[in-house]
């Protein structure tokens, strides 16, 4: 967990508003990892104020990725950057998907911009597993396969691959993941989320998801990013410290 | 090494420095000590402890506004006990002044935690959070309430014999009564502000934007109102403040001492730059050294109106 001075290397427009942004920063690339996140701050003035944070999308040597759609004055402000900023990073926070293990095959499930961590979790299980990668979005707009391998894609409007959401797609797909030993990693919108946590538990498969909130500092002093707990009623986890990768049976979504 | 002092002290308590770090931003201390040398700096209110653990408010907690932020932790906490046992070991480990925050449902629940946690050695001072905006019992009740204020002050202080502190309500119309009530019931200082009441609402779902519908409102935008009630019981009360409200800087001390404060705390800005509080502290030494200031506190109160 380090402060560190960082410099914008590219801003590349992946699809319409979605943006990946490539930064200079060798403290983070060497010790982050997939499903890790950063706190980053967008202006030095005081609006925004707070830190915004991303889930690293990839990593290239000493250069981290980004990836983010304009939503606010947050994420404006970092689209407009320009090559050659600074930037100012709070990094690495949380924890990360625990991808090595027993298993087979890594299913990835993503919605939407909750593709972000998977290109990065892709490249670093490498050849030691299979793969095998179901993307959601409303459109084949937001359909975002960044770095990912082996693809199977669902809309919504059924603009492009299965007409219908990305659990029900992977539903379709049971027999392909009840042949192997998988381990499913998941990320996207809370409704998704539910309905792959409903999935997995009517399955009985292993999956560790990766969620987000509103938070301040990122690293657990703020408590603004309760999440509930399956296992202590009277206590909330926090999304920055105790998360943002948790197992799916842990929290209620 | 420079002559300058920059120590100071607000009552009976002496701080290295006039740079402390507010309550609800520096939790229990273990994660900002990894950003910021805690043996350098002021002193650490820890947050709020109530006798039993609290859950807290349910998400969304908090949200930005313009130069500040809402929150609506719900005064989340460990707990005395779970705090004397597994928070205070860590803490001990610094030389640094440990004041005690505490908040309440109810008055007898304030003297309880004051009279368990003055045992504790390593507490050098409590600072009574009368003006919580986020829970439904305790908290702002007390805070707009000066006769409760009084009956707290009093009570707590008849329970121990260290520095006792009241954090007061900025959502009141005279700021200084609840300041002169302070003093005349024993109490050893003021901190002020507290957050104020704010809420946002999403224009497309028509909900407020936190689920307890408002918030404590913090950071740079609260700043003027924050001096101004500084200011506001400096000129009325004979009582040491320590002054707390959207600070960003280094400028940000010296004019919240200028107005009057003894000592400050940064708040937001920890949840931005945990490390800022070494930068500031740095720069308060360069300001003294440019201005000729032998002590920085006589900075306290040099207003020129």
């Amino acid at each position: 967990m380090l402060i560190v001075d960082a410099k914008v290397e590219e801003i590349i427009e992946l699809e319409n508003q979605i943006f990946l942004i490539k930064i200079l920063s060798p403290e983070i690339a060497n010790n982050i990892k997939p499903g890790q996140f950063v706190n980053l701050r967008v202006s030095e003035s005081t609006y925004p104020l707070l830190r915004r944070p991303f889930s690293v999308c990839d990593v290239e040597g000493d250069f981290i990725y980004l990836m983010f759609n304009v939503l606010g004055e947050g994420t404006k402000t970092l689209a407009n950057k320009r090559n050659g900023d600074p930037l100012d990073i709070l990094g690495p926070l949380g924890n990360g998907f625990n991808y090595e293990g027993s298993y087979e095959t890594a299913v990835i499930v993503a919605g939407g911009l909750g593709s972000a961590p998977f290109s990065y979790l892709t490249r670093k299980i490498g050849k030691s597993k299979k793969v095998l990668s179901f993307v959601g979005g409303k459109t084949f707009r937001e359909v975002i396969t960044h770095g990912m391998n082996n693809i199977l894609t669902a809309t919504d409007d059924g603009s492009l691959g299965f007409k219908g959401n990305v659990v029900e797609l992977l539903n379709e797909n049971i027999n392909l993941l009840n042949s192997k030993v998988i381990k499913i990693f998941g990320c996207g919108p809370n409704a998704m989320l539910r309905s792959l946590s409903s999935f997995c538990i009517k399955n009985n498969f292993e999956c560790e998801i990766s969620t987000e909130c509103a938070m301040a500092c990122g690293f657990g002093i703020c408590q603004g990013c309760p999440v509930e707990s399956t296992k202590d009623k009277d206590k909330y986890l926090l999304v920055c410290k105790d998360g943002p990768v948790f197992n799916i049976k842990d929290i209620i979504l | 090494m420079s002559n300058i002092d920059l120590s100071v002290q607000v009552g009976t308590l002496k701080f290295r420095n006039p740079v402390l770090l507010a309550s609800g931003t520096v939790g229990y201390g273990n994660e900002m000590s990894e950003f910021v040398d805690l043996n350098k700096i002021g002193g650490i209110v820890t947050k709020s402890l109530s006798l039993k653990p609290r859950k807290g408010n349910p998400p969304q907690r908090i949200v930005e506004t313009a130069s500040g932020m809402l929150n609506a932790i719900g005064l989340a906490n460990v707990g005395v006990e779970v705090f004397l046992k597994e928070k205070i070991p860590f803490l001990k480990k610094f030389d640094v002044p440990l004041i005690c925050n505490i908040a309440a449902s109810t008055i007898e629940e304030y003297v309880e935690c004051a009279r368990i946690l003055t045992e504790e050695e390593a507490i050098n001072a409590f600072e009574i959070n009368v003006s919580c905006p986020n829970v439904k019992e305790g908290g702002l009740q007390f805070g707009n309430d000066i006769s409760a204020v009084g009956k707290i002050t009093n009570k707590v202080k008849s329970v121990t014999k260290k520095p006792v502190i009241i954090k007061l309500s900025p959502n009141v119309s005279n700021i200084a009564d609840f300041a002169k009530v302070v003093k005349d019931e024993g109490g050893d200082a003021v901190s002020a502000i507290n957050t104020l009441v704010g809420t946002a609402f999403d224009i497309n779902t028509r909900k407020p934007k936190i689920k307890n519908v408002t918030g404590g409102l913090s950071g740079p935008a609260i700043k003027p109102v924050a001096l101004a009630k500084v200011l506001e019981i400096k000129k009325t009360v004979d009582i040491p403040i320590i002054g707390i409200g959207g600070i960003m800087n280094w400028k940000d001390v010296v004019e919240f001492m200028i107005v009057g404060a003894s000592a400050v705390q940064l708040g937001t800005l920890n949840f931005i730059n945990p490390s800022a509080a070494t930068k500031i502290i740095e720069y308060l030494e360069k300001y003294c050294l440019d201005k000729g200031i032998e002590k920085i506190s006589s900075v306290t109160g040099s207003y020129q109106i």
